[in-house]
């Protein structure tokens, strides 16, 4: 492993500590060399400082950073390999594309400087707009003479500080299968700051979830979405429904958990708590419903007296409110695949979901967390 | 616009004019072109005027136009050294101008946190004072008994009967003295608009502050540096009270010949050709300057 691996980025027991606050608390982080890695969380979460401490632009309080062997904790920006693609661009508006994107090679003197730029300026189609100001392009362009200026020099690691949060919804879309297209040419590791949860599902390889300055979770992004291991993950990746639970203890490979009067069932490997009281988890468009005594494609953890008190009609899918019988309102989506019509609002209903896509975790969290920073 | 068949396709025309409109923006621009006719164009014609009059006139005798252009031949023959000097002395100063300005404006600009309204208020503080005081308290600071000549000597820099006062020396330093702040002030007002990310980026890519520094933050604060330089340089040029006060019979700058020529002698024909010739020679300098700097390529 550790030939293969010799140029990952390693970032070990980080801490950075402003006057007031601590951004980031003992971060411990591998990105594989080549890999796209997403580092998310809401703003404040330390994911801009953790960035900026490897960029060289911010010193860390303690820690190290390493890019394979070379230890970088305190090397000066314009030493190390890495290169950063700016929030706002920070595109040098006295200079026009060509020599915004040729800056990095000229200050290393490097060779062949005409020919790099005319290949990168073509990677980014934007061979036309050399001769042009900045100012003079347009939201997207800026964007890509950022990711030109930096990629040109073909950095160990490559920094994105939330790149496309200046664009618009679309041109956001077209941009992140653009950058994930490009970082597949060019192979290079690319680190990715953002808080948009769906820029780093559709993008990165790997992610970790960030907040208040430490991992709350990193994996897949499947891995994150089906199996969250925090409250804070599942409700800041995408949407949960979490219900209050008291854990019965482990059966084999499951474990079984008495949940508002029924028992439900969860896989071992899923199960993020093994004794007390428990969440259990279940994302909403593993919720399936149907209206009372009609079956449900779902074996175990069947529910009745549940009624509809809200129905959103959102094109690919309906998003339904249920009411259970302890009160608490689920979200249940649906696709519209037009094998059923839209269930009215008042419609009493059965519920149930399949025990493989539960997730349990630890009643000590906030059930809340990480809902409002989504 | 009106609405036109389209296979007509002409030049968009303007839409039917209403006097009263066009008139609008003549009246706007009325009291500024009055305000320029009355305290520009008009001196200016009469220091023209001045410049052609017959050189043997005199303030009794009164003067006849008699568009007498030798005037202007014989005030660059006879007044030479002092024009010469006048430049020389306002681009020495404007030079020391710009790199104390510069580093005052940066430090100001970037290190100057929350002081940054009190160090500027202390840039512009020395207007309180008037220009003539200011320059009259240099006499006592350049003085050969004063403190910074005795220091100077201590050290050897000056010799035991050197002088500070009544020497270029000291109608430089009083010249960069008094239009220091016409420097700092543009100069600090174009550092202060470049974005401290852009200088970030420069290291970002591989450039150290020193090369950030010439490839960046120079290049955005050359709208300052121009203003700057002219402001200082124009009015240090035309100076007359800082070589009258600090300097000494051959540190005479065409301001102080201009000002004999019309106060002691009046010899107002000449008077007026040196002032036409040092505007001219100004005018003419500041174009090529502009248009070297080419301000309007930067943002």
């Amino acid at each position: 492993m550790s030939s293969v691996a010799d140029r990952d980025l390693r970032i070990s027991k980080l801490t950075k500590e402003f006057a007031t606050f601590t951004a980031v608390k003992s971060l411990d982080l591998v990105v594989p060399q080549g890999s796209f890695f997403a580092l998310l969380g809401p703003s404040g979460c330390g994911k801009t400082t953790t960035l900026r401490m490897v960029a060289g632009l911010d010193t860390p309080t303690s820690g190290s950073i390493h890019l394979g062997d070379l230890d970088v904790t305190y090397e000066k920006p314009y030493r190390r390999p890495v290169n950063t693609v700016f929030q706002n661009y920070a595109l040098f508006p006295h200079l026009d594309i060509y020599e915004n994107v040729a800056f990095g090679l000229r200050r290393r003197r490097s060779p062949e400087v005409a020919r790099q730029v005319d290949e990168m300026l073509a990677l980014v189609e934007l061979t036309s707009q050399a001769r042009k100001k900045p100012p003079q392009l347009s939201g997207g362009q800026q964007q890509r003479v950022a990711l030109a200026r930096a990629l040109i020099n073909r950095p160990e690691v490559l920094l994105l500080d939330e790149p496309l949060g200046a664009l618009d919804l679309k041109l956001r879309r077209s941009m992140q299968l653009e950058i994930k297209r490009i970082q597949t040419e060019v192979g290079l590791t690319f680190v990715h700051v953002t808080h948009d949860q769906e820029e780093a599902m559709t993008m990165a390889d790997t992610i970790a979830v960030m907040n208040a300055g430490v991992i709350e979770q990193m994996g897949s992004p499947t891995e994150l979405y089906e199996n969250p291991a925090t409250t804070f993950v599942a409700n800041f990746l995408g949407q949960s429904n979490l219900i209050a639970g008291k854990i019965i203890g482990r059966e084999g490979d499951v474990v079984k958990v008495q949940m508002e009067g029924t028992v439900v069932s969860i896989p071992a490997d899923r199960a993020h708590a093994d004794h007390g009281d428990g969440w259990v988890g279940i994302r909403p468009e593993k919720v399936l419903i149907a209206p009372a005594g009609q079956p449900i494609d779902a074996p175990g953890n069947h529910m009745t007296g549940a009624y509809v008190t809200d129905v959103s009609f959102v094109g690919v899918s309906t998003q339904y409110l249920v009411r259970m019988p302890w009160g608490q309102e689920l979200m249940a989506f649906e696709q519209n695949t037009g094998v059923r019509g839209i269930i009215p609002v008042g419609t009493a209903v059965d519920v149930s979901w399949r025990p493989e896509f539960a997730f349990l975790l630890d009643a000590s969290q906030d059930v809340n967390a990480g809902i409002e920073e989504a | 616009m009106a609405v036109q068949a389209p296979e007509a396709a002409p030049p968009p025309r303007a839409p039917a004019v209403r006097p009263r409109r066009k008139l609008t923006g003549y009246w706007l621009i009325l009291p500024g072109a009055l305000w320029l006719g009355l305290f520009f164009v008009v001196p200016f014609y009469s220091l023209l005027a001045t410049s052609l009059y017959d050189p043997n006139g005199s303030v009794l005798g009164g003067y006849d136009m008699t568009y007498h252009f030798a005037n202007f031949v014989d005030a660059i023959k006879d007044y030479w050294e002092p024009l010469l000097r006048s430049l020389g002395y306002a681009g020495i100063a404007t030079l020391i101008c710009l790199v104390l300005g510069y580093l005052l404006a940066y430090a100001i600009a970037f290190k100057g946190g929350r002081w940054r309204t009190l160090l500027l208020v202390l840039v512009i503080a020395p207007f309180f004072t008037s220009f003539l005081l200011r320059t009259l308290s240099w006499k006592l600071i350049l003085a050969d008994d004063g403190f910074v000549v005795d220091a100077l000597q201590s050290v050897h820099i000056l010799g035991a009967d050197d002088r500070l006062l009544a020497t270029p020396v000291a109608v430089i330093a009083g010249l960069t003295y008094n239009f220091l702040p016409f420097m700092v002030l543009p100069l600090y007002a174009s550092l202060e608009k470049i974005d401290g990310r852009l200088i970030e980026a420069a290291g970002d890519l591989y450039a150290s502050p020193v090369r950030a520094f010439f490839k960046v933050t120079w290049p955005l604060s050359l709208p300052g540096v121009v203003a700057g330089t002219l402001l200082t340089f124009i009015p240090a040029a035309g100076d007359y009270v800082n070589a009258q006060l600090l300097g000494n019979p051959n540190t005479r700058m065409a301001g102080n010949v201009i000002q004999d020529l019309f106060t002691k002698t009046s010899d107002y024909a000449a008077a007026g050709a040196l002032s036409v010739i040092l505007m001219l020679i100004i005018v003419g300098m500041v174009m090529a300057y502009v248009r070297t700097a080419g301000t309007e390529d930067l943002v």
